[in-house]
């Protein structure tokens, strides 16, 4: 039992999260032996061709992914590799597409430094003190933490690596690769950096807290069922009675991945984090989090406890909810433009959480069927371009001191910036959920599977805050438009490299919103997730 | 077996509950690096009592993910305790609401 074997690598299909992985290597060399003055310049080159090829290998990996008999109708296309603690399947490529456009966009967020007049986003030297002559002196200099394009491909090789886990143990480092990149840029701010630390160290103990109960989790299904690996927890599930082992272990890893997703009662870091991170980190974080979270917690609940639903539905059921109901009722009471965003994306984990409740077995779909996979996989590539757009908007109302993010002071922004405004408004009013705009599109998608699969409260209740939360978007719109400008805040023009990543989360919500049907097909012809 | 699996819960249990009551960052983040000891010591057991190695390996990997954790997490506890002379996670109360 105890000899080792070794593993098979399918080295082909792990391309792109090589690609990732080693330009994030060669990149911490570049910060090593390449002089100040050209490193940026080769860093965020590096960094864009890193993710560029690793998309185009994604999309190369995706067209060659073998078709697997599942049973029923549904299929599943893809391999198990790594001594199947891997699964490259169709959900995973997708998921990988996903990340990668959405990293790209976020390189171009990094990279902005005409909007603070020259200066980068972040901190000069993190390690000098807010209000030293260290830092005054690091300003003169202008120095610049170049370290932050490869801390982001780390974190992007872990959100690729996270919904691609199929063992309880790889999805434990994915975790970890994802997180503690996020910790440090969190915490680099160039101004307002007391906030931006403040939010790093909330970030990281309590990140750190959670990811304990994900350990401990692991550890009693381990004990449960003898293995780590998906399929067998399956296996074990299906063939035995539950017990209190596999009822607190399947609890306790849902702790560590709730709160990635960002659920009550696991939100309270959201929005000081979003608050506290530099605009560009949050606008990308916000958007890749979720996208890796939501996938791992599918895999491991329609995968490993899949035989289980019975065990976790009811509490999934409660958490949606509750998420739903907090998100929606408390950003209605926020002042701050990024913590509305926040409580905002709470409440749309609510409203995936409602889809990964639509779960059924293949066997139940009719041919055809928009299957729970499929709705949550297209409503994150609504959400994820949306919020990433919104939050990068946000970047760009400014004063002398840096972003203008108290709501009373984007009073009358339209009349100053009816295209800022129009977009954000936009936006806004996809987040809502209004009809023509993606939001409308991946709603309708979750909520329906959620109806399919007989959570049809959930739904009424979905639709209820839906309407909830568009009252708080709306009242945004009418201060942007309807309100006298209060002259304390000014938009100022980004460089090409903002403009093409707000542009593209807009084309994309526009475009999913009425031609929903390419990107429904694609999410279906990913098919569900390989056994 | 189950012993040493009731000893995981306890300190488990002790470093959950450090977490929510201590005040000093570093303490609290003591008392995280306890849980996931308290984790090691419920894989290994399991290991032993299924006879397979996977549960050791786990334990190794923990070790591993736990100090480049230490590393991130000094770092952000001595950026705060420099600008503020103090790491009390109380006094770090500029976000809320």
């Amino acid at each position: 039992m105890n000899e080792f074997t070794i593993p098979e690598i399918a080295y082909l299909e792990l391309l792109p999260l090589l690609i990732v992985f080693g330009g994030a290597i060669v990149g911490v060399g570049v910060e090593a032996f390449v002089g100040r003055s050209a490193r940026r310049t080769v860093e965020i080159a590096l960094t864009s061709a890193t993710l560029v090829a690793a998309l185009v290998a994604c999309i190369w990996v995706g067209g060659r992914l073998p078709v697997v008999e599942h049973g029923g109708t549904a299929t599943a296309r893809g391999l198990l590799t790594a001594g199947d603690t891997l699964a490259i399947d169709g959900p995973t490529v997708f998921l990988w597409g996903l990340v990668l456009l959405i990293s790209l966009a976020g390189v171009l967020l990094f990279a902005e430094r005409k909007v603070s007049a020259g200066l980068p986003a972040f901190a000069g030297q993190a390690a000098a003190t807010p209000g030293s002559r260290a830092e005054r002196e690091a300003d003169a200099l202008g120095l610049e933490h170049t370290e932050v394009y490869p801390l982001m491909l780390f974190a992007v090789a872990g959100m690729m690596m996270f919904p691609a886990a199929n063992d309880l143990l790889v999805m434990f480092v994915a975790l970890e690769v994802l997180s503690l990149p996020l910790y440090l840029l969190t915490g680099l701010a160039r101004r307002r950096r007391m906030l931006s630390q403040e939010a790093a160290m909330k970030y990281f103990l309590l990140g750190a807290f959670a990811s304990g109960f994900f350990l401990y989790g692991a550890a009693l299904t381990y004990g449960y069922a003898g293995s780590m690996k998906f399929a067998q927890i399956n296996e074990a599930v299906r063939n035995s009675e539950g017990n209190g082992l596999l009822l607190l272990g399947i609890g306790l890893l849902c702790v560590g991945l709730l709160f990635k997703v960002g659920a009550v009662p696991f939100h309270q870091w959201t929005p000081d984090v979003y608050q506290g991170a530099p605009t560009a980190v949050t606008a990308w974080m916000a958007a890749g989090t979720k996208v890796a979270a939501i996938g791992a917690l599918l895999r491991l609940l329609h995968v490993a406890f899949g035989s289980a639903a019975w065990s976790w539905q009811p509490m999934l059921w409660v958490i949606a909810l509750a998420t739903m109901a907090a998100g929606a009722v408390l950003a209605i009471a926020q002042t701050d433009v990024k913590r509305m965003l926040a409580y905002s994306s709470i409440a749309h984990a609510g409203f995936m959480l409602a889809g990964v409740l639509g779960f059924q077995s293949a066997a139940d779909l009719a041919p055809g069927q928009l299957s729970a996979t499929q709705a949550v996989l297209f409503y994150l590539v609504a959400y994820g371009f949306a919020v990433l757009a919104a939050f990068a908007l946000v970047g760009l109302v400014r004063d002398a001191s840096g972003e203008v993010t108290e709501l009373a002071r984007w009073a009358g922004i339209g009349k100053e910036s009816p295209l800022l405004a129009g977009a954000f408004a936009f936006l806004l009013l996809a987040m809502a959920g209004i009809p023509l705009t993606s939001g409308f599109i991946g709603k309708w998608a979750v909520f329906s599977v959620a109806g399919a699969a007989g959570a049809w409260p959930i739904v009424v209740a979905g639709v209820l805050f839906s309407v909830v939360a568009a009252f708080f978007y709306v009242r945004v719109i009418m201060l942007m438009f309807f309100t006298e400008p209060t002259g304390t805040a000014a938009v100022v023009r980004p460089s090409w490299a903002t403009t093409a990543a707000i542009s593209a989360g807009v084309a994309v919500t526009v475009v999913l919103g009425v031609l929903p049907g390419p990107v429904l097909e694609l999410a279906a012809h990913a098919g569900e997730f390989l056994r | 077996m189950t012993e040493y699996v009731i000893l995981s819960a306890i300190l488990f249990t002790i470093g959950a509950v450090g977490v929510l009551v201590r005040r000093n960052a570093l303490v609290v983040f003591m008392c995280v690096e306890l849980m996931l000891n308290a984790c090691n010591l419920a894989f290994v057991a399991f290991a032993r009592q299924h006879g397979n190695l996977d549960g050791q390996v786990a334990a190794f990997f923990v070790m591993v993910v736990a100090a480049a954790e230490v590393v991130v997490g000094l770092a952000i506890i001595m950026t705060i305790f420099r600008a503020r002379r103090s790491a009390s996670v109380d006094d770090a109360s500029l976000l809320r609401y």
